[in-house]
């Protein structure tokens, strides 16, 4: 079941249309990649999915309902451009915060408290933001961001301004999240969180979604049909099923071919054969990861 | 609703809390009394015991006229002028006085000696005895009788009335001007303070980039309002809290300097006592004073209770419709721009009107009911502080309905705008915005 569909989205600026005609659907929890350059349309998609601008056409379904303003405490959203009330006490902010998404101020309350022991925050409570380094502001932020306990949570890039460790911990927490029934939206550049956490992708390239659905299933689909090997001995001529498209010599006397299977082939034939000519060493299929998938898919789309 | 409470709420809270809130509240009124009690004591003390003045008179005119009083002790001397001098070096006088031998001829050989500088009151003390000298001689020489002078001074003071539906009733031009004039400034320093800090907040929302966090659960016109509806509620409790203080302090500050206060004013008048001599005309003088503040006094009691009502309740509406007016423009300033220092190009046509309004508040104090007042105070830009001008004067009805539904208007109208503007600009960052670019962020769909 989808927890969230856009039809048909359009979203025109004064010369610049934004958004044309992105229709997505976001399986219930899953995490779900929303990827593309700069400027491709994401945050104006998800400005759309906030209900912060309204769409020139088309519409949302949230749990199969149009979007309304009741849903704002449905949704958790951690925007890229993201800052605190600077001379504000922290609990005090994420009080005002949490009361602004619909909590009363003894829920907000409670649950505040669960999330300062958690993060081992409490010396926190009574510090003003700007005495908190990037780092600590980022941890109060995603606290306000799913404090509410939000069924669907978006989030904009949201490692960047953390140390490896502390992206870890929220790594973790997404992953919770998931785990509890959560839906995360998950916008950001870095293909290697996206490879790790997400398991549903879109790409919006130029105002349009080019490329959707299951990391596995994208993933067969820009397959290359290539193997590597690694093997030890002289490599001779491969039968006709088989194109080796590049080897070339590592530093402990092995070879590493890529070889290409032509459709009728499969890669049983090529280890039959390999196994026959040199001793393998290493043998696996060339999975494409997304960064390759991602430019790949966005090299191809013609300039407008 | 519940969101605009929110906001509003947090508005109040931080600013109220913040330091430079409370100094600023505190610290104003105490200025304000400690001002006046320092001028009051420095009067009083400046003035403490009587001087010594010694005379040369090569007029021969003042012997007899120059006579001592509570403050000045006159000594006439034959001695020369340098051994005059010394004397005075010695401390045995505090100013030495030349009067030349044709002071009737020429009234600014004067000259005056001190070892100090000369202060401005003694000058005109011992300027003023001489004046009235030769006033009198002159006075006699030409034929005329002190007395006939002295019933020829009159003392003209109309009371003006209004023609009402009601009747006559007396109309207070003073108190009125006064009263306007403080109304109309109060208004105008209203608009610019807290229109400003409507702007700041605006502007830090942005520059924080909080500004997405929050409308992600609040409508935009909803975190706008709330910060103007926040900002003005700072604003009134500064006022009362101004209006307390002061009243209270001034109350401390007469209990304590009271007697110095009576001091100060017997001086004053002992002094005008000096200068005429004459009783009749001493007598006259403090007449006059006395039903000047006794007028005044009268003045602010005899406007009727209906029009004091009259004026308060349109103090609040000109006030509240004037902020929300120019309140919500600032704010639409503040999300237009990226910095502080862009504010600049926008805030002119906002000041424009507001400088206007008090040009035209002149006006409207020199002629309440003519065209400039009237139109300026229909405007909805300017009404609120020409409109709050002419109340003070009475004004028709009619046009006062008129005004208030056109002030109305003018602030849905503004904070329409505003909220237009406001929405697109919040989220537009690295952009020098222009007014072309404002005016399509009018026309932008949601």
């Amino acid at each position: 079941m989808n927890i969230l569909e856009t039809h048909h989205i359009v979203k025109q600026y004064a010369n610049h249309r934004a958004l044309d005609d992105v229709s997505i659907n976001i399986p219930k929890g899953s995490i779900y990649g929303l990827l593309g350059p700069n400027g491709a349309g994401k945050t104006s998609l998800i400005r759309i999915i906030n209900q912060i601008t309204a769409p020139d056409s088309g519409h949302v379904l949230l749990n199969g309902e149009r979007l309304a303003p009741k849903h704002i405490a449905n949704i958790g959203y951690l925007p890229e451009e993201r800052g605190l009330y600077k001379k504000m006490k922290v609990g005090e902010q994420l009080l005002y915060l949490a009361q602004l998404k619909g909590l009363s101020k003894q829920q907000s309350m409670e649950k505040l408290k669960a999330w300062f022991i958690k993060f081992d925050i409490k010396t926190w409570w009574d510090k003003n933001v700007e005495d908190l380094s990037k780092g600590m502001q980022q941890k109060i932020q995603f606290v306000a961001t799913v404090l509410h306990e939000p069924e669907l949570i978006i989030l904009d890039e949201p490692f960047s301004g953390f140390d490896p460790i502390n992206a870890n911990l929220i790594k973790d927490e997404i992953l919770e999240l998931k785990q509890k029934g959560c839906t995360i939206i998950f916008s950001t550049h870095r293909m290697e969180s996206v490879e790790e956490l997400c398991d549903h992708i879109a790409l919006i390239d130029k105002s349009k979604k080019i490329l959707d659905g299951s990391k596995k299933a994208i993933k067969e689909q820009f397959k290359t049909h290539t193997y590597s090997v690694v093997f030890g001995g002289q490599l001779g001529a491969l039968s006709a099923h088989y194109a080796l498209i590049d080897q070339h010599a590592l530093e402990d006397g092995l070879q590493k071919a890529t070889i290409r299977l032509q459709p009728d082939a499969s890669a049983n034939g090529l280890i039959g054969e390999l196994i026959q000519q040199v001793q393998v060493h290493n043998f696996g299929e060339n999975i494409p990861s997304m960064n390759e998938i991602f430019i790949s898919a966005v090299g191809a789309t013609p300039e407008s | 609703m519940k969101n605009i409470f929110l906001v509003l709420q947090r508005e109040y809270l931080t600013r109220v809390r913040k330091k430079s809130f409370i100094v600023m509240t505190l610290l104003t009124p105490l200025l304000i009394a400690v001002f006046y009690g320092v001028i009051v004591l420095i009067a009083v003390n400046s003035d403490a015991g009587s001087k010594k003045v010694t005379v040369i008179d090569n007029s021969g005119l003042y012997a007899a006229t120059l006579k001592n009083t509570e403050t000045l002790q006159y000594t006439f001397t034959k001695q020369p002028l340098e051994v005059a001098k010394k004397d005075l070096k010695a401390g045995k006088a505090d100013v030495l006085v030349v009067i030349p031998q044709d002071i009737l001829e020429d009234t600014k050989g004067v000259k005056m000696f001190a070892e100090k500088n000369v202060s401005l009151d003694l000058k005109t003390d011992i300027e003023r005895a001489i004046e009235t000298e030769i006033e009198s001689q002159k006075l006699s020489k030409a034929g005329i009788d002190k007395k006939v002078l002295a019933d020829s001074r009159a003392n003209v003071s109309a009371e003006t009335y209004s023609l009402t539906a009601d009747g006559e009733k007396s109309s207070n031009s003073m108190v009125a001007t006064f009263l306007a004039l403080f109304l109309a400034f109060l208004m105008y320093v209203v608009v610019f303070v807290y229109g400003a800090q409507i702007m700041r907040g605006v502007l830090e929302e942005k520059t924080n980039r909080i500004v997405e966090v929050i409308i992600s659960s609040v409508k935009p016109i909803e975190l706008m309002m709330g910060k103007i509806m926040g900002v003005g509620l700072v604003g009134l409790t500064q006022f009362l809290l101004w209006i307390v203080l002061t009243i209270g302090i001034s109350t401390a500050g007469t209990a304590l300097l009271g007697g110095k206060l009576a001091e100060y004013a017997n001086k004053e008048q002992a002094k005008v006592q000096n200068a005429t001599k004459d009783p009749a005309a001493v007598k006259a003088v403090q007449q006059k004073s006395q039903n000047e503040a006794v007028a005044a006094f009268e003045a602010i009691n005899s406007i009727p209770t209906g029009q004091k009502i009259q004026i308060m309740v349109c103090f609040l509406i000109y006030f509240l419709g004037g902020y929300l007016l120019y309140g919500s423009l600032f704010g639409a300033i503040g999300a237009a721009v990226d910095n502080e220092t862009d504010t600049q190009q926008f805030m002119l046509p906002l000041t424009l009107p507001i400088v206007a309004a008090i040009m035209f508040a002149q006006y409207a104090l020199r002629d309440p009911d003519g065209s400039v007042a009237f139109w300026a105070s229909m405007v909805p830009f300017t009404s609120p502080i020409v409109m709050m001008v002419r109340v003070t004067f009475g004004v028709q009805t009619w046009e006062l309905l008129l005004s208030i539904s056109l002030l109305v208007l003018g602030f849905i109208g503004t904070t329409w705008l505003a909220a237009r503007i406001y929405r697109v600009g919040i989220l537009m960052y690295g952009k020098k915005v222009s007014y072309k670019e404002l005016a399509k962020w009018v026309f932008y769909k949601p």
